[in-house]
């Protein structure tokens, strides 16, 4: 009977989807690609926002974008009335993209013929947090009929991302939304988080995440 | 719940160093787990439980070592400990502090085998 015997191992447990996101990263900096992934709970108005931004941006820039959703593929086909190239990712079961699903989603798509790629991730704002994508930017979305407390609720998601929107903000006034009190939050989880406050309905405050972006683009193709 | 894929994970790494050990099983396997990291522990204990069944790893123990959130106070010049990840300042002055240090991990460290 041998005894039992202890023995170091160090290994990080998401290492293949991490060393996956950063290969994909390399080749979107390659081929001068701008990535941006969002992430949201269900009904936020993500894929409405992303339509807006796929609308402007089309005008001048080459953009595509990459949906997840867990079943349908309704969010891929309103998108693709934007008129820009969509690709579907259906997950199944599986609450969350990984680096493997966006891999195999790019499959032969020509990177360098794009400036800007969007990746829609699904519905949901815990497992999303866990998983590199090799994006450039992670936007966390909330509206302003899911409450001011979000942030607190879901601090490693906005904790994770890059810049956060506050959506649906026509609504705010009936949905006796505190701006104030939201804003408190997403920079008491997420010091110095740059916020976006929208509404993809009536366009407000839109033109200020499109120059963002543009300027994002540059400064990305620049390094 | 994308606890159930980690802990596949997991077990893959287990069993794994555990064949390079040509060691016949495993008994427990040490974690290093954050906050930040967006896994929750009891979902991940629950989870592995039923991923170990079948392999070198069934019956086994899943030790974590759960770490506080560790950040960079640039106005104290100094490593703060933070007691929740809801409130990310500085404990002493109050300081935002946006820089963190440790709370990401999610990590095997280490295997018992025979």
């Amino acid at each position: 009977m041998t005894e039992p015997r202890l023995v170091e191992v160090r290994q990080k447990v998401l290492k293949q989807n991490d060393l996956l996101a950063r290969s994909l990263r390399d080749r979107f900096r390659a081929a001068g690609v701008y990535v941006v992934s969002l992430v949201s709970s269900p009904g936020s108005g993500k894929t409405t926002f992303l339509r807006q931004t796929l609308m402007e941006l089309k005008s001048g820039r080459r953009v595509a974008a990459i949906v997840g959703d867990l079943a349908t593929d309704n969010d891929a086909a309103r998108l693709a009335r934007a008129g820009v190239p969509i690709r579907q990712i259906t997950t199944g079961t599986v609450c969350h993209l990984d680096a493997t699903m966006v891999e195999r989603a790019l499959d032969s798509w020509a990177l360098n013929e794009l400036d800007y790629l969007f990746i829609e991730n699904v519905g949901n704002l815990v497992c999303p947090s866990s998983y590199d994508l090799g994006e450039d930017l992670r936007l966390v979305l909330m509206s302003v009929t899911e409450g001011e407390d979000k942030p607190l609720k879901y601090p490693t998601i906005f904790n994770t991302a890059d810049v956060a929107v506050i959506t649906k903000m026509d609504l705010a006034g009936p949905a006796e939304f505190d701006l104030v009190a939201a804003r408190y939050n997403i920079q008491s989880v997420r010091p110095g988080m740059r916020i976006f406050e929208v509404s993809a309905k009536t366009g407000s405050g839109m033109s200020e995440w499109f120059q963002f972006l543009q300027a994002a683009l540059a400064i990305a193709v620049s390094q | 719940m994308h606890e159930l894929s980690i802990a596949n994970s997991i077990v893959e790494i287990a069993t794994a160093a555990a064949k390079r050990q040509q060691a016949a099983h495993v008994n427990t396997v040490y974690l290093r787990l954050g906050p930040l990291s967006g896994v929750v522990s009891d979902a991940l204990r629950f989870s592995y439980e039923i991923v170990c069944e079948g392999t070198p790893l069934a019956g086994s123990n899943l030790v974590i070592e759960e770490l506080p959130v560790v950040v960079h106070c640039a106005a104290c010049e100094a490593q703060r400990t933070v007691d929740s990840i809801q409130y990310l300042r500085c404990p002493m002055c109050g300081a935002p502090t946006p820089e963190v240090v440790q709370g990401r991990e999610l990590e095997v460290t280490a295997l018992e085998i025979v």
